[in-house]
């Protein structure tokens, strides 16, 4: 990717890709009817004004997550399909110059300051927070475009703040590998590479945020004593050999072979390939890792086989070590 | 009472009561816990309001209030819940048989109860579990972000270090299979009743996690199981010939983890069952060749080999000549899983096992081998886990 299309992409940080735009009908009772209808959401608060006086309200309110509901443009203009030229639009484009021409969200977190309720009009505008540098994911390499929109009420008062990302990735083509009759059925998302969900997301605490902090950078580290100098995988908060609270860190070397290893075939997580090959391998420092081998078949792995460091981006803000094996000479 | 070693002998399973095994049991847990409960303190010849002691799992969701007050039990002076899933099968009756030994209660009635086939299932794993920051959660970062995620998965992992170590096969693991489901065949409450398996239906059975097949694993279930405890002096008294509590004992060992502690020396054995092994036999005075039967915790077939070691029934490595000799069969040294085990009769976190022991005391199993006079039973394997020595009386 050139420097210059790098800059063209920095040009919209900070850019408002959606001016402030009020939605087309004001909040009303026959869209929240629809809307609860459909997520089966029978709480009394949305529709029965007693039930929602009772709970200490003036009257029926809407459900918080439809303030996205309220800005959309409706049937007819996405069925239309047409941009209109606006900088959300040149983004779109830039990202498909790139190669980026596949899209998927992949969070949306929301901040809710007030509930709506009947009547009230709902503006939003939205903000591109940052744009990743490209990142191998299992869909394919891609960037993640993080927007920040800010929903506002008639009178401009914040109602609701929603951090949006989504992938833009240039699609990998399917493997071709022949399915199994035990497999799921056609059509689930374990199929369908566009619908790869994120692989499951370590719980980050104060003992192991180090570790996956340095991983995030590609760097591979093992906890060290920093009292009697004995390295300590999974990390924990005291030596077991000696007692101290005092820790740092050695980044290793990459070397390693293979202590033990499975091959997963059900059930099946969304995020991987399968069959899908999990090891205990030993690192030349002598702490053993749980992690994935890549580039080797089921067939192809043994125990004590050398393999070597490698990484995998596991989602937006976060890499894995894997390892593969090493190259053997001549080949 | 032996004073050097209190607790052999003090107490004694009088009575035990369960639901059936299903696929959907259609109730809640609750009332499966009440079911059981109240089944087995019938079978014990007592009455609710003499149970003033009530032990189970941490795992399990019935509190120890509800069962209590659902089932007529008043007053109660003991209530304990031992943790690590089905590492705490025999640790509750450890509970109870120390409640009782040390007059901290009189009737304690242990209970496990779930709908784990119908509602959240184990074997699904880790993968999609709420999150947060506890030092039990975040162990599972080590291993969900890689798709190591369930309970085969992780067995799986010591069962390909055991083969290689050991030359064990696959065919090695299918025998604890075959032999379950023989038993479970002929059990009327188990859920493979007339359904045995052959060593090559096994070998066909579709991968789980290589090593294992699907057969390797047990099958989940909805149900509930309970166990009365009371003094072994009480016992005779009551209908039922004791099963006494010869010993009661739990272990974790160094470096455990929850089915994933794989940074030990070595990874083939399983020391926390070694470390409960040691206890059973020094408590009781009694060896592995004064044991006439095992129910071994059989949630997947390649961890009953190593346990077999642990508890000195054959030399370390050699468990697959153990097995293939015959000796888990009826007739042969020692009669294992005659109910079905978790594989054949029903998974019920280790509870229907010490059931089954007793009714091997009693002499009522429905494959009883002759003469059984102690028995042994464990829990979960991979886990801090915990054991029994049953015996029968004088």
């Amino acid at each position: 990717m050139s420097a210059a299309y790098e800059d063209r992409l920095r040009a919209f940080v900070g850019r408002e890709i959606h001016p402030l735009r009020p939605g087309q009908d004001p909040v009303n009772v026959p869209m929240i009817r629809h809307w609860v209808e459909a997520m089966e959401d029978d709480n009394p608060i949305y529709l029965d004004e007693e039930a929602a006086r009772a709970t200490g309200r003036d009257g029926v309110v809407a459900p918080a997550s439809m303030a996205q509901a309220w800005v959309m443009r409706g049937y007819a203009a996405t069925a239309a399909a047409k941009g209109g030229g606006g900088p959300a639009d040149e983004l779109t484009d830039l990202l498909a110059e790139g190669g980026y021409t596949s899209v998927v969200a992949t969070d949306s977190e929301f901040e809710f300051h007030r509930e709506l309720v009947p009547g009230d009009h709902v503006a939003a505008r939205e903000v591109v927070e940052s744009i990743s540098p490209e990142k191998a994911t299992a869909l394919g390499a891609g960037r993640f475009i993080t927007s920040l929109r800010t929903y506002h009420d008639q009178d401009g008062e914040i109602v609701a703040v929603q951090r949006w990302r989504i992938l833009r990735f240039r699609p990998k083509p399917k493997p071709q590998k022949p399915r199994e009759p035990e497999e799921r059925p056609e059509g689930t998302a374990a199929e369908r590479p566009e619908e790869r969900a994120p692989r499951p997301q370590p719980a980050i605490n104060r003992d192991n945020a180090f570790w996956f902090e340095a991983a995030r950078e590609r760097r591979l580290l093992i906890q060290r004593c920093a009292a009697c100098r004995t390295l300590r995988h999974p990390p924990g908060p005291c030596c077991p050999e000696c007692g101290s609270f005092e820790w740092d860190t050695v980044r290793a070397s990459g070397d390693a072979h293979v202590y033990s290893f499975v091959v997963n075939h059900h059930p099946r997580h969304p995020a991987f390939d399968y069959p899908l090959i999990v090891a205990v391998v030993e690192l030349a420092e002598g702490t053993r890792l749980i992690t994935n081998l890549v580039g080797v078949t089921p067939e192809e792995v043994e125990i004590d086989m050398p393999v070597v460091l490698d990484w995998v981006d596991a989602g937006p803000e976060s890499s894995l070590p894997v390892f593969r094996p090493v190259a053997q000479e001549g080949q | 009472m032996n004073v050097a070693r209190p607790l052999s002998g003090a107490a004694a399973i009088a009575g035990i009561g369960a639901t059936e095994f299903s696929k959907n049991s259609g109730r809640s847990e609750l009332r499966l816990a009440c079911e059981a409960v109240l089944a087995a303190v019938a079978d014990a010849g007592l009455k609710p309001s003499d149970v003033d002691g009530l032990v189970t799992f941490t795992a399990d969701t019935n509190s120890e209030i509800h069962v209590a007050r659902s089932t007529g039990i008043g007053e109660l002076t003991f209530f304990s819940r031992v943790g690590y899933g089905g590492g705490a099968a025999c640790g509750t009756l450890q509970q109870a048989a120390m409640a009782v030994a040390t007059g901290a209660a009189e009737v304690v009635v242990c209970y496990r109860a779930f709908n784990e086939r119908s509602g959240e299932r184990y074997g699904l794993g880790q993968a999609e579990r709420p999150m947060d920051t506890s030092a039990d959660r975040a162990a599972y970062a080590w291993m969900t972000p890689y798709g190591l995620n369930t309970p085969a998965q992780w067995v799986a992992m010591f069962a390909r270090r055991y083969m290689h170590e050991y030359g064990a096969t696959s065919e090695d693991f299918g025998r604890v299979a075959v032999v379950d489901r023989r038993h479970a065949a002929v059990n009327p409450a188990a859920w493979f009743y007339g359904r045995p398996i052959t060593l090559e239906e096994h070998q066909a059975s579709r991968w789980i996690a290589e090593p294992l097949h699907l057969l390797d694993c047990c099958q989940e279930t909805d149900g509930g199981q309970a166990l009365v405890v009371v003094s072994a002096e009480r016992a005779r008294d009551l209908p039922h010939p004791p099963a006494v509590v010869r010993a009661a004992a739990q272990g974790s060992g160094a470096d455990q983890h929850m089915m994933t502690s794989y940074y030990r020396p070595s990874i083939s054995g399983i020391p926390e069952m070694g470390l409960v092994g040691r206890q059973l036999y020094r408590q009781s005075g009694l060896g592995p060749d004064d044991v006439d039967a095992a129910i071994l915790y059989d949630h997947f077939t390649p961890l009953v080999l190593p346990q077999l070691e642990e508890l000195g029934f054959c030399g370390t490595g050699e468990a697959k000549d153990f097995i293939a000799d015959g000796h888990l069969e009826l007739g042969g040294r020692l009669p294992f899983n005659t109910h079905g085990g978790q594989l054949g009769e029903a998974y019920l976190h280790g509870m229907n096992g010490v059931a089954e022991a007793v009714r091997l005391v009693r002499g009522t199993s429905v494959n009883q081998p002759d003469d059984v006079r102690n028995v042994i039973v464990t829990a979960g394997t991979g886990v801090p886990t915990s054991g029994l020595l049953l015996g029968a009386d004088g």
